[in-house]
């Protein structure tokens, strides 16, 4: 059987899930409340989520007990933890969700964080189209505060914690942490060049901790079980649970909370499979971001980091992006090379001219003006952008084109040799 | 120097005061972005220079920092928009989903490209990239409001309540 | 020290140090466009990618900090194929227009593309083309051109301290530039065409006159400030085209005001005087050198014995005022001034102490605590205010006590009520003097508010503090009494006293004595004089040109060496002697902190005019005057060399408190009024500095 909704979504089948008693009545805050009472040191908060094994759930899956050992927690100064809500990489929807059903998780999740950590705000960075999302989590925080459990000197700890939301205003690149951080300082989102990384130079320059939604999300339920617990829900390599966000061709899209190492057939099968009783094409795993997998290696993995890995992919964000036969790749590739082309900051070279770059041969492939030389250029053009950018969105731009052309090179090749889609014979 | 706009004022001057005081006392720049958005709404969907130059004034920024902002960020519009401004996903899950060919039913039901507004004000259609709703594919933001599982019908009723 | 390898290279570097300042200093080259040593680093252009062992990709060389044992290539084929991608990268977009740029044999991207370009690109979509806004008189954009690097929006968010350039849009729309129609209002702004690597930003005056491989050129010594910023004269035919910064890291590092930048167009103006005039029965009548000389011999020599009097230019050099000392002191005048624009002259019943800055330029930057007393010092000595900029950025507390508050580049405390100067001066000095339990009878009757004492705090708790009077201080009707207060603050808070030299050669003009030690001083001879023997200035030198110009007019005699013809000058000369202006003579300005600066001519005279030291020689010569018989500058400036400045105890003038505001009776002067040469550089003339109200008023 597949076991769902075991930690963030686990009180989504509740009514008003996003109001404080009910998450109370279900042993929310109650780690909140050790903590304070100076049960549970920071110390072992560290070690319980390094035994949890969580890798952060953004997408570069970097190891969150890890991630907050780099903050001195008494260094004296500002720190700051700061969660990242911008949630814009196409076919990810999971964090929208954490707010509506489970705002009091994160806003645990973010004061246990900045108590291990050292950090007196918090600031969670919401994409600023998520307005219901946005309305609940300022409910969250209110009814935290009216519950003593946020302000100043939370129940006579001797502990001030404040937190705040910053809003976004339609950029993807501010999902980039660096680029958030520029964000709320009220600059453009663009990546700062790392060294120095935000946990000796973060936000407004003072040591931060950045993690996302479901990372932050799932440390109450983490220390309320166990690092262990959490652990062997998962396979090695990957702790506990997932959400996955699956889109595309299938008959329930929707958020799905899974373990670790769940099949993607049954996966794919909680989506309610393949839509209009069409076949699987091929998915896209973690988001626009990674690489395509064609359905004989999809249909074999695993939702998890190394199984992904395996199939020639990144398990990223978790977002499935699943394509039936009918899917004509090229048209995908234009699609989503008009993403990356729209959201690139603009501060770097390769991916501010070669974004465009990309967009434009696949336009005229498309438009039936494709010549031979034009497919071994996306690939080349591609190469010259990876790894010789500031930032993930550059090296992001040709991942899935270039798995594209990999897979499925005569798609491409039949538009330049018949000026039109492989789809289109009559 | 004064600026040739006066709308941080009353509501909207304590709204934006409101969040100047969620960021740390030396960092009023940070409220850009909110200011931005507010004084958008004040002004019926967006912004003209003058707006900017009185953002920056008020919040004691180089007025070229706040064109910065005002440009980078997609949800800021420098061109008057409809009173519901339609923004229609573009990327990947809802395109999968017939985004494409709904958007071209709704251009031709209202009449407009995007980018444009209707003869009536009412309103105009913007392309934007993923809106992070894509299990509701396809979708489109309308003002405020998310509106997902689209079809033709659904979006024309949607429309046809709006005032 | 940590040992680093670049290219089989082993070499010894700071730990930290990024890896492209280390293989600068080996000469190991490696491209780059944004990198700037006196910029943030931005690490955007990409172009600097070189091989580091261990890393998967290649990394910015302006951006990676080296540590012991990294082992690096910039040529590697990795290294070489990431940097040819990314020239790939710039010129897709770029207009490749080189034959019509100003930039073409200066272009880092042509330069870098020589390099590591290919001969065809394969881009074949549309190129993006940006337009253009009018930016000001001194800089023309040609923004297609642009590559992103953004070394000018950092230049003015953190060196000229005004962000007036930004980056707006996004992907490759993202554009440079000020968004809206707006000129470039900043005194420095021409270091942006420096900075920028490409055609985007050129120097408009400079614009379409030449190509820059014909140039010549010439070190030279700026020459409308103290600060004597080193400059290089390019000229093509013996005309100058443009003055660019010389580096000197510890004068003006790598910038150049641009009041120092583009005066050189008024060498070419129009009303260059290219021939000795006489007036003949009041009729205005070229001439020779020798006719014209004797004519102004002989009207000085019948003018001996009655009032003479003698003024220039406190721009001009060391030999020319030397010599004119010496001319004036050989003919029995001591009526020797170049102070026009000073209205108190009760200190000089004590002497003349000599101007100066008593740290090191480049110290300024250490300084703890800065007050200012009557200066707008953005406009008087725009380098200086960068350095003292850098200070605040450090958290250094400055103090400005001014007659109206300006707009300065950085946090400061402006103290400009209507109590005055004076009265805000004297509380300050007041609050330092109760702190050290000093009774100063000058400062009995004052009282110190809480925000004096707060502040004679600060000063006092400074390591490194100055009191500096700056030109505003020095056109004051109590000029005398604000240094004398001045002195007092400076002594009870231990900080240095300096009294700012604003033009280029002040503290020249002190050494060499151009003083009337018993004679008349400037103001007293504006009243009215028998003869006058002028060098560089005009009736708008002075604080009242109208009463100056009376004078001449009124005046039996008036020899002027002048680089100008002008309708005024033509009214009150009787002889107009063409002399060489500072691109066109050899000799010496002494700076601010005393460096006496030596240059040579870059280019000849225009017409007939001659270097003024020549001038005066053989003046001298024809007074049979002694010891002018000089063949070279140097044997002018050995005379004087051994000259010291003059130091007096400042805290002993004789000046009493006042009750009265004089701060209205100021007539400020705007930076690009300051002498004969700014005031005919038609660029300088169309921007807001060009006037004191739209200097004071324009900007932000
Ligand atoms: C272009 C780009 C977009 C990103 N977008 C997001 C995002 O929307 N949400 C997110 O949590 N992380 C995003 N990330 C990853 C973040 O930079 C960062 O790694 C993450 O927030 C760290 O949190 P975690 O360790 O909990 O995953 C993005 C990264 C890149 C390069
Ligand atoms: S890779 Fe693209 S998005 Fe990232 S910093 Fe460079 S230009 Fe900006
Ligand atoms: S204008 Fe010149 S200096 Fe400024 S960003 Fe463009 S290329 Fe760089
Ligand atoms: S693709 Fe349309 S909401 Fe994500
Ligand atoms: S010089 Fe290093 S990235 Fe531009």
């Amino acid at each position: 059987m597949v076991y769902q909704n075991e930690n963030c979504f686990r009180l989504n089948d509740q009514e008003r899930s996003y109001d404080i008693d009910v998450y109370m009545a279900n042993g929310g805050y109650e780690i909140w409340k050790k903590v304070l009472a100076g049960e549970l040191e920071p110390a072992e908060i560290i070690e319980q989520v390094k035994a949890s094994n969580i890798r952060g759930r953004g997408g570069a899956g970097f190891p969150t007990g890890l991630k907050w050992s780099f903050m001195n927690r008494e260094a004296p100064g500002q720190k700051y933890i700061v969660c990242n809500s911008d949630e814009g990489e196409p076919g990810t929807f999971k964090d929208r969700d954490i707010h509506r059903y489970n705002p009091h998780a994160l806003v645990e999740g973010m004061m246990i964080a900045g108590y291990v950590i050292g950090a007196s705000e918090g600031y969670n960075y919401i994409r600023g189209e998520f307005w219901e999302p946005y309305q609940i989590f300022k409910n969250a925080i209110e009814q935290a505060r009216e519950a003593g459990l946020l302000g100043k000197n939370i129940l006579d700890s001797g502990w001030d914690f404040d937190l705040h939301v910053h809003l976004g205003a339609g950029a993807y690149i501010c999902g980039e942490e660096t680029a958030l951080l520029e964000s709320i300082e009220g600059k453009k989102g663009q990546p700062r060049f790392k060294p120095p990384f935000p946990a000796s130079y973060g936000l407004y320059g003072k040591p931060t901790t950045i993690n996302n939604t479901e990372t932050l999300a799932s440390i109450p339920m983490i220390l309320a079980k166990g690092g262990k617990w959490f652990n062997d829900l998962g396979v090695k390599n990957a702790g506990g649970t997932k959400l996955y966000s699956v889109s595309g061709h299938v008959n329930s899209p929707g958020n799905f909370e899974v373990r670790m190492g769940t099949p993607f057939k049954d996966l794919l099968e909680l989506a309610g499979g393949v839509w209009q009783g069409r076949k699987l094409k091929c998915v896209i795993p973690g988001g626009a971001s990674t690489a395509i997998i064609p359905a004989e290696k999809a249909l074999e993995m695993n939702m998890d980091y190394d199984s992904i890995a395996n199939a020639g992919s990144f398990l990223g964000a978790g977002s499935m992006i699943v394509m039936d036969e009918t899917t004509d790749i090229v048209k995908v590739c234009r699609n989503l090379s008009h993403f990356y082309w729209d959201e690139s900051c603009g501060q770097c070279t390769p991916c501010r001219e070669g974004t465009g770059w990309l967009m434009r041969v696949l336009d005229r492939i498309i438009d039936g003006k494709g010549r031979p030389e034009d497919i071994a250029a996306l690939k080349d053009v591609s190469g010259k952008i990876m790894g010789n950018v500031i930032c993930g969105l550059g090296d992001a731009a040709t991942i899935a084109l270039t798995s594209a052309i990999d897979h499925y090179e005569h798609e491409f090749m039949h538009y330049v040799e018949h000026g039109c889609s492989i789809f289109d014979r009559k | 120097m004064s600026t040739k706009t006066n709308i941080i004022q009353g509501d909207i001057k304590k709204r934006i005061d409101t969040w100047i005081a969620n960021y740390p006392e030396d960092q009023r720049q940070s409220a850009t972005m909110p200011a931005l958005r507010i004084v958008q709404e004040a002004n019926g969907g967006s912004l003209t220079n003058d707006l900017m130059d009185e953002i920056a004034e008020y919040l004691g920024v180089p007025p070229i920092a706040v064109y910065e902002v005002a440009t980078f960020y997609g949800n800021y519009n420098h061109k008057p928009t409809g009173r519901h401004s339609i923004n229609w996903c573009n990327s990947i899950s809802c395109y999968l989903r017939g985004g494409e060919e709904l958007r071209a039913r709704l251009e031709e039901k209202l009449g407009v490209k995007p980018g444009e507004v209707t003869a009536d004000g009412k309103f105009s259609i913007k392309k934007v990239e993923c809106l992070g709703a894509c299990g509701g594919a396809p979708m489109c933001q309308i003002g405020k409001d998310y509106h997902e599982n689209l079809t033709e019908e659904k979006l024309f009723k949607i429309l046809d309540e709006l005032e | 020290m940590v040992k680093v390898e670049i290219n089989g290279q082993v070499i010894e570097a700071h730990e930290g140090d990024m890896l492209i300042d280390v293989a600068d200093g080996a000469q190991i080259p490696i491209p780059r466009f944004c990198y700037h040593k006196k910029l943030s680093i931005a690490a955007n252009c990409r172009m600097c990618l070189v091989d580091v062992e261990g890393a998967w990709k290649p990394l910015p060389a302006c951006a990676t900090p080296v540590t012991d044992g990294m082992v690096v290539r910039t040529n590697s084929p990795k290294a070489i194929a990431s940097q040819k991608s990314v020239m790939e990268f710039l010129l897709i977009n770029h207009p490749l227009d080189c034959p019509i740029c100003d930039q073409g044999g200066e272009c880092e991207l042509q330069d870098v593309a020589m390099d590591y370009g290919e001969d065809v690109s394969r881009y074949t979509e549309a190129k993006r083309v940006v337009g253009d806004k009018n930016a000001g008189p001194l800089i023309s954009t040609d923004m297609t051109r642009c590559i992103h690097c953004t070394r000018c929006v950092r230049f003015g968010q953190e060196v000229a301290g005004m962000m007036e350039l930004g980056a707006t849009g996004r992907s490759e729309w993202m554009e440079i530039g000020t968004y809206v129609e707006k000129s470039i209002d900043s005194e420095m702004s021409g270091n942006m065409i420096d900075l920028c690597p490409v055609g985007a930003l050129t120097s408009k005056p400079f614009r379409y006159t030449t190509r820059t491989w014909e140039l010549k050129a010439h070190q030279g010594i700026a020459a409308h400030d103290s600060i004597g910023s080193h400059i290089q004269v390019h000229s093509k035919n013996d005309k100058v085209m443009r003055v660019v910064p010389h580096e000197n890291e510890d004068i003006n590092e790598v910038w150049l005001s641009d009041r120092d930048r583009f005066s050189y167009e008024s060498i070419n103006a129009e009303d260059r005087l290219t021939k000795p005039m006489i007036k003949v029965n009041g009729e205005w009548k070229a001439t020779d050198w020798e006719t014209a000389l004797q004519v102004a011999i002989e009207g000085l020599q019948k003018a001996v014995g009655n009032d003479i009097g003698v003024m220039a230019s406190a721009n001009s050099t060391t030999e020319e005022l030397h010599l004119l000392q010496k001319i004036a002191r050989g003919i029995g005048s001591e009526n020797i001034d170049f102070r026009t624009r000073q209205v108190d002259f009760s200190a000089d019943a004590k002497g003349f102490h000599t101007p100066g800055l008593a740290t090191a330029i480049a110290d300024v930057e250490k300084q703890d605590a800065v007050v200012m007393v009557g200066s707008y010092l953005r406009k008087e000595l725009p380098i200086l205010n960068l350095r003292l900029r850098k200070a605040t950025l450090k958290g250094a507390k400055v103090i400005a006590v001014n007659p109206q508050a300006f707009k300065f580049n950085y946090d400061l405390e402006q103290i400009a009520d209507d109590n005055g100067m004076v009265a805000n001066l004297a509380g300050l000095a007041k609050a330092a003097a109760d702190a050290k339990g000093d009774n100063d009878a000058l400062l009995a009757n004052v009282t110190a508010t809480d925000t004096d004492k707060v502040n004679a705090e600060a000063l006092i708790n400074a390591k490194n503090s100055i009191v500096m009077l700056g030109q505003i201080a020095q056109s004051h009707a109590d000029y005398a009494l604000l240094t004398k207060l001045a002195a007092s603050l400076a002594k009870n808070t231990d900080s240095e006293l300096s009294i700012l030299p604003i033009q280029a050669n002040e503290v020249g003009a002190n050494l060499v004595n151009f003083l009337p030690a018993n004679g008349k001083n400037a103001a007293q001879m504006a009243q009215g004089m028998d003869a006058f023997l002028l060098m560089g200035l005009e009736a708008a030198d002075f604080t009242d040109a109208t009463q100056a110009g009376q004078a001449f007019k009124n005046a039996g005699f008036v020899v002027n060496l002048t680089a100008f013809d002008s309708e005024e000058a033509r009214q009150y000369s009787d002889v107009m002697l063409p002399i060489a202006l500072f691109a066109e003579t050899a000799g010496t300005f002494v700076n601010i902190n005393g460096n006496k600066q030596s240059f040579k001519m870059s280019v000849k005279p225009q017409g007939d005019a001659k270097a003024a030291w020549k001038v005066l020689r053989v003046m001298g010569n024809m007074f049979n005057l002694a010891g002018f018989d000089y063949t070279h500058t140097n044997e002018v400036l050995r005379e004087v060399l051994d000259n010291r400045s003059t130091t007096l105890a400042l805290a002993h003038l004789d000046a009493e408190m006042v009750s009265a505001n004089n701060d209205s009776k100021v007539v400020m002067v705007a930076p690009y009024q300051m002498d004969a040469m700014v005031r005919r550089a038609p660029s300088l003339q169309k921007t807001p500095d060009a006037n004191v109200a739209t200097m004071v008023g324009g900007q932000d």
